[in-house]
């Protein structure tokens, strides 16, 4: 295997009251999109202006295509950023931010603009290397930013939540545009963000952060199928939140007793032994809804609510349930097939889903916040 | 029916005029109104007591008296210098304060540089003379230290004006380069940092252009205050000072030539007004947008 273009060991950053970044250890594999996601702070800005030099890390080593990084300022690294507001130069003509980091780097003018001319070429935007930078559109000037960076040829691609500033719609077109540019150049991006949409869409592993650790490193598909922690399964998708004590175990399921005295069965996650305190989180598209009770599959525990709502959402339509016993509140995406499109709220309805497809953990300690 | 509108319009006008009067009289009664009058004094000639003619006699002196245009000239570089030296001074300073300095030492470094204003300007200045005459604290300090074998001199020297003159206008230097220099996003500066620049190329490519307005705004209100400073001239630099300022002071105060001294006043306003758009030329700026930005 050829050296990872990132390597982290044991990084950490303390801040006078806190631990930023608390000794993590990653690789990041050449070419690949690699995304660590995270509420704000959590630590991942700090961990990327480590990794482009602007902060130094307390202990730790990180190393950039197998060179270590200790004491390298961050123009003689071999890493770009792309920023949050994109710090496009104001004044400076488009082609004049591209060339920039060619004139510091003494390449001779004409040879500055064909490269520069070239770059906008490939990221779309041909012809407008005289344009002021204020003349352009959101996703233009997002396009103008990567392209500032990636005409260095750097071995990393760093991405501070750079579409944060832009409208949903733009927002969703720009991530198919980076999915793909990302392709077509083959650099090794590292995208930090607290979208989980845009983590899942983009990368092709995921790291989760939380408190200055990575909770869970994997692809988009293991973050949301198989989570490890709690925290990764609350934060990753959409997740119903039951809170209560295992009543029995049953080989690979476990049987839990909500704290209001619901019970549910659920795969289990790590040990865990009658008693135990624990968190079982359903996805809103496990479960199944119906109007009666023989309409549900007959291996599957039954359970029955009331229609508190219906979040009519397009595709992404859910209608959201009081269980009938505890009033617990329980999300239930709804199918594409039109079937319940006639729901009303207090309406009656029957519900169940599969327990292998349901997970539970041992609670957090110190954990409190909402169900969700 | 329409009156009523009418009469709003009317009370609308009414008010802006009430509230610009001040203004207007102000600039029509202390200052256009003196300048005509001032004009008019420059362009006659006495032929005779109380007989006059119109004339460039007054003009035709200037040039013809070296004395004169080189004391003009002497002025308008010493004011260059002075003004190139508070540029110099005060960047850093307001560097420091826009950028490096959080929140309450920010503030407390912009009230050491306006302290010194509390006190008046002749106090300060003649307390400025204390100190550097022969007699004076500095000088007995350096022979105490053995720099000199003899106390020296230090009022009346080039240098010494330079010096009051930088301290007397450093604030209005300050002031606008800390608004120019706060405008500027940190995220630029870490930009071109990341894209391979080293200090300097980070200030002359991103915080000069940025900051420009800022510079040329601080530049022409220290050159105009330095040029037409009476004072601090005089005071440190004494007969040595050759200010323009003292030229027409001596012409309108000594000689009782007003015709001279309002003539000397015109070549000065020229002299100013040229100097401050060969500054805006070369520096590519306009006076709208200085005035604007800062």
């Amino acid at each position: 295997m050829s050296t990872p273009d990132l390597a982290a060991a044991t990084v950490v950053k303390r801040f006078a009251d806190h631990v930023a970044v608390d000794s993590l250890s990653f690789e990041v594999e050449r070419g690949s999109f690699f995304s660590i996601l995270g509420p704000s702070g959590c630590g991942k800005t700090t961990l990327l202006r480590m990794i482009a030099g602007f902060i130094a890390p307390d202990g730790g080593e990180i190393a950039i295509g197998g060179n270590s990084m200790r004491g390298v300022p961050p123009n003689r690294r071999p890493v770009n950023m792309v920023f949050q507001q994109l710090a496009l130069f104001p004044m400076m003509s488009v082609g004049e931010n591209v060339a920039f980091g060619l004139a510091r780097r003494g390449v001779g003018r004409a040879e500055r603009v064909k490269r520069s001319n070239a770059m906008l070429e490939r990221v779309g935007l041909g012809g407008a290397a005289g344009k002021r930078v204020d003349a352009l559109s959101g996703g233009q000037r997002q396009r103008v930013a990567i392209a500032r960076s990636l005409v260095l040829e750097p071995t990393l691609l760093l991405l501070d939540e750079p579409l944060g500033a832009l409208d949903l719609k733009l927002r969703e077109h720009m991530k198919i545009e980076l999915k793909q540019l990302q392709a077509s150049f083959g650099t090794t991006f590292v995208y930090i963000t607290h979208d989980q949409s845009e983590a899942l869409v983009l990368s092709d592993h995921v790291a989760v952060m939380s408190r200055g650790r990575f909770e869970q490193l994997g692809t988009p598909q293991d973050l949301y199928y198989r989570p490890q922690t709690p925290f990764v399964a609350g934060f990753v998708g959409a997740n119903n939140r039951i809170v209560g004590r295992t009543t029995h175990t049953d080989g690979p399921i476990a049987e839990i007793a909500s704290t209001d005295g619901w019970v549910v069965r659920a795969r289990k996650t790590g040990a865990l032994s009658p008693g135990d305190a624990v968190e079982v989180f359903v996805r809103p598209e496990v479960a199944i809804l119906a109007r009666s009770d023989a309409e549900l599959p007959a291996d599957q525990p039954r359970h029955s609510g009331e229609v508190q709502s219906v979040l009519f959402d397009g595709a992404n339509s859910a209608v959201l349930l009081q269980e009938s016993r505890t009033r617990r509140e329980f999300r239930i995406a709804l199918p594409q097939t039109g079937r319940f499109s006639d729901l009303k709220p207090r309406e009656k309805v029957s519900f169940s889903f599969d327990p292998s497809r349901a997970v539970c953990f041992p609670a957090r300690t110190g954990a409190a916040g909402p169900d969700a | 029916m329409l009156e009523p509108a009418i009469d709003r319009r009317w009370h609308g006008r009414l008010a802006l005029g009430l509230l610009l009067a001040p203004a207007v009289v102000w600039l029509g009664a202390l200052i256009v109104l003196p300048h005509v009058d001032l004009a008019v004094l420059s362009l006659r000639e006495r032929v005779g007591p109380r007989q006059y003619v119109a004339g460039w006699a007054q003009y035709r002196t200037f040039f013809a008296e070296p004395l004169y245009w080189h004391v003009f000239l002497r002025t308008a570089v010493m004011s260059v210098i002075a003004t190139a030296l508070t540029l110099l001074l005060a960047f850093p300073i307001a560097w420091i304060i826009a950028k490096l300095a959080r929140g309450r030492a920010g503030s407390l470094l912009f009230i050491v540089c306006l302290i010194p204003f509390w006190v008046s300007e002749t106090v300060r200045t003649l307390g400025w003379m204390i100190l550097l005459r022969e007699s004076g604290v500095l000088p007995a300090l350096m022979v105490k230290l053995g720099l000199t074998a003899v106390p020296v001199e230090l009022l009346y020297r080039d240098t010494t004006i330079l010096v009051g003159l930088v301290y007397t206008s450093l604030l209005f230097m300050v002031v606008p380069l800390v608004s120019s220099l706060e405008s500027l996003d940190d995220s630029l500066i870490e930009a071109a940092y990341d894209l391979g620049s080293g200090g300097w190329a980070i200030l002359r490519s991103i915080v000069i252009p940025h900051a420009a307005p800022g510079i040329t705004a601080g530049c022409i209100v220290v050159f105009m205050l330095t040029l037409g400073n009476y004072l601090t001239p005089t005071l440190l630099g004494g007969k040595n000072s050759q200010w323009f300022t003292e030229q027409i002071y001596t012409q309108f105060i000594t000689r009782f030539n007003w015709e001279q001294g309002a003539a000397f006043g015109f070549l000065l306003l020229g002299l100013s007004t040229a100097m401050v758009m060969l500054g805006l030329r070369l520096s590519g700026q306009r006076f709208g947008d200085v005035m604007q930005r800062t």
